[in-house]
């Protein structure tokens, strides 16, 4: 087996900013801030050492040292929590940004596939999208050509080919967008958290076409939230966590791993470790609340739950129809029991006045007794806009305390209510 | 020694802090596909998106003309060296609405198209490069103006409009150029999306485009075609028009002179930047 890739000694350093969170850097500030650290430093002469004009400024190590060797074939999950470096890792195997320090050597044809429809044109119609999209991928014009049927084919969207794609739903969008990157013919295939869009049965067509990819004898490097799809897929996990790697090995021992260090203490929204999101929307908090209003953490086995969720939205999304909110409840081990996503149901989340505010209700829950972890996700278009994980916890008890009866490990998370007959 | 070497060269890629420049103009004939996509998707979109579509660039110089003619030239009583004022505000017009419009759109195009820097990986360079070859159509549809326009006059030009491709390709290279250095810069500080129509606007009346270059007095003359698209301009009219209009040669040297100390110094600096662009975005 030949090494298909080989990662030494690799960092990649940012500074933050922490002055005014701002997002770019306008040269005003720039002048107006090397005039003040100037005054500063004048002031000081003869004084102390002179306070530097970086105080604001921090550095942070996205990745530290990272050292791996992907052999020809593999098929490895990158798992970690938000933050922990595993996008770093993509862009900088994808040449998108450079290393601080370290080495990358590549034996192959790459591709990567951070997101899904990078530089599709809403203007354009579905076929002159595919070709863009194809060359943006890095095919060649022939080998769009020749895969252009195939492509159309899988996305299931031959009628709406001459139509721009501003009309398409948001399904056949991700589908033709897939579809595209899916027909890529790379011996090394990067993909970032593109299965995380469109609806179950996509996803499953997505991942059919992801082990296909695989069966073929393939590298694959694949982040994923989706631990299943990580299990299911891969033969190998890497866990990275703030910047280095914490585990490499088999899969299942990694998603042990991930699982472990992911179910943190503290659930709340400020300090959330799980936090991330491309911003526009900023989750302020998420509670389990009475019929009220008011707060609540504890319910009985088969009770109704109401979650609140308050956020601020900004003014560019304010006229958006289409933003959804996901709910998942795991349990204290971080295991995922139930995923809930607006769009399912008829649904329209209200953003106009720039906030969101609302009460996510089941109604019966039928979970057995312990705590249980809640995360939420505001998405638009399949972009997570803001994300918390474990941010609020509830606890489920039962109705008396005698009635309480200890499950063993491994049977199961359900507590559906029964009744039993002599016939 | 020969071992390592050996390992080296299995890798058909190595990514390494520095490294990025090594195979670059290699990359961009690689990237050639893309190239052509951009430029393609550019145009498509842009006359997609407007409702009157092509008529834009014929109808935006056309009027401006009118302006310009009517107030350099019939209000200001400005000379128009033998020929017809609409026509020599007509000729500037050209290479000046192709400069300015190359200057804007390759300025911003590294910020409309973040989306692809920080997702995929090319030579950066394309982007603005793309920008200007879109802007490049919309003048040689503008130049298919003039066409009538000179018939109309009775104004053939002589054998001197062979040389017009040499003073598209001042303007070509002043517009990258420029554009080179601010869409770098325009990553890093974004105000600079606010200068830059300022540049522009002034840039309109510093540049022989309402009045013919010949009123500048002479002694300032040198001075003045230190602004590369005087020698464009000059050149233009000299090549299309004839009539009085001579070549100020040392000024057209300046410009020249300047526009390769632009080009290369936003080359260089765009080549330092561009590894950082993503990280910045």
């Amino acid at each position: 087996m030949s090494v298909a890739i080989k990662v030494e000694n690799l960092s990649k350093q940012y500074q933050l900013r922490h002055q005014k969170q701002q997002r770019y850097v306008a040269l005003r500030d720039v002048i107006t801030n090397k005039a003040a650290s100037a005054w500063r430093g004048i002031r000081e002469i003869g004084k102390t050492k002179s306070i530097s004009a970086d105080l604001t400024r921090e550095t942070f190590w996205a990745l530290k040292d990272i050292n791996l060797e992907i052999e020809q074939g593999d098929r490895i999950g990158i798992i970690g929590r938000n933050g922990a470096g595993k996008s770093t890792l993509l862009k900088l195997l994808s040449r998108i940004i450079e290393p601080t320090t370290g080495k990358i050597s590549i034996n192959g044809r790459i591709s990567s596939l951070l997101e899904v429809g990078t530089g599709f044109h809403p203007e354009l119609t579905g076929r002159e999208n595919v070709y863009l999209n194809g060359a943006i991928l890095g095919m060649r014009h022939n080998e769009i050509k020749r895969k252009f049927d195939q492509i159309v084919a899988f996305a299931d969207v031959e009628r709406f080919l001459d139509t721009p794609v501003k009309h398409y739903s948001s399904g056949m969008y991700m589908r033709l967008a897939f579809s595209v990157a899916a027909h890529l013919d790379p011996e090394i295939l990067v993909v970032d958290e593109v299965l995380a869009v469109g609806d179950a049965q996509f996803q499953k067509k997505c991942l059919g076409k992801m082990k296909e990819v695989g069966s073929e004898g393939r590298t694959v490097l694949f982040v994923s939230h989706n631990m299943d799809a990580i299990t299911a897929f891969c033969n190998r996990g890497v866990v990275l966590g703030q910047g280095e790697v914490i585990f490499d090995g088999d899969v299942a021992r990694a998603r042990s791993e991930y699982l472990r260090q992911s179910t943190s203490k503290h659930v709340s929204v400020e300090n959330n470790s799980g936090r991330g999101g491309s911003g526009g929307v900023n989750v302020e908090w998420v509670g389990v609340e009475t019929p009220e209003g008011g707060p609540k953490n504890e319910i009985l086995v088969g009770d109704s739950l109401r979650v609140g969720l308050k956020a601020s939205v900004a003014d560019e999304l304010r006229t958006r129809k289409d933003i959804q909110v996901a709910f998942g409840i795991d349990s204290e081990d971080g295991t995922r029991h139930f995923t809930f996503l607006s769009s399912w149901i008829d649904f329209t989340l209200d953003v106009s006045a720039g906030s969101i505010n609302l009460q996510w209700y089941i109604e019966s829950v039928p979970l057995v007794p312990g705590r249980y972890l809640i995360s939420a996700t505001v998405l638009f278009q399949g972009e997570t806009l803001d994300s918390v994980q474990h941010c609020a916890e509830f606890r489920v008890s039962v109705p008396q305390k005698h009635m309480h009866i200890e499950r063993l490990q491994g049977w199961g998370v359900l507590d559906l209510s029964c009744k039993i007959f002599n016939r | 020694m020969a071992n390592t070497l050996n390992s080296e060269n299995q890798f058909t890629l190595v990514i390494e802090a520095g490294r990025a420049d090594r195979h670059y103009w290699l990359d961009i004939w690689r990237y050639r596909d893309l190239f052509f996509f951009l430029v393609w998707r550019d145009i498509l979109v842009r006359y997609k998106q407007t409702v009157i579509g092509i008529a834009w660039v014929v109808i935006r110089p056309i009027l401006t003309m009118l302006v310009f003619t009517l107030v350099f030239g019939k209000l200001a009583k400005l000379p128009s060296e033998g020929v017809p004022y609409s026509l020599m505000v007509f000729s500037g017009m050209l290479p000046w609405f192709f400069f300015s419009s190359a200057l804007s759109e390759s300025s911003n195009s590294m910020v409309t198209n973040s989306n692809l820097l920080s997702k995929i990986y090319f030579p950066r360079i394309i982007v603005p490069i793309s920008a200007i070859i879109v802007c490049l159509v919309d003048f040689f549809l503008s130049f298919l103006v003039l066409v009538p326009f000179m018939f109309y006059y009775g104004l053939f030009p002589d054998w001197k409009v062979i040389t017009i491709p040499f003073f598209l390709l001042l303007a070509i290279m002043a517009s990258l150029g420029c554009g080179l250095w601010l869409s770098a810069l325009n990553i890093k500080y974004r105000d600079f999306r606010f200068i830059l129509p300022f540049i522009v606007q002034i840039g309109l009346y510093v540049s022989p485009v309402g009045f013919s270059s010949n009123i500048v007095p002479e002694k300032w003359r040198l001075l003045y075609s230190v602004n590369p698209m005087v020698g464009v301009i000059d050149g233009f009219r000299w090549a299309l028009l004839g009539g009085n209009f001579k070549l100020y040669l040392p000024g057209l040297y300046a410009s020249i002179v300047l526009t390769l100390i632009v080009f290369m110094t936003g080359l260089s600096y765009f080549r330092r930047t561009e590894r950082t662009f993503a990280d910045l975005l």
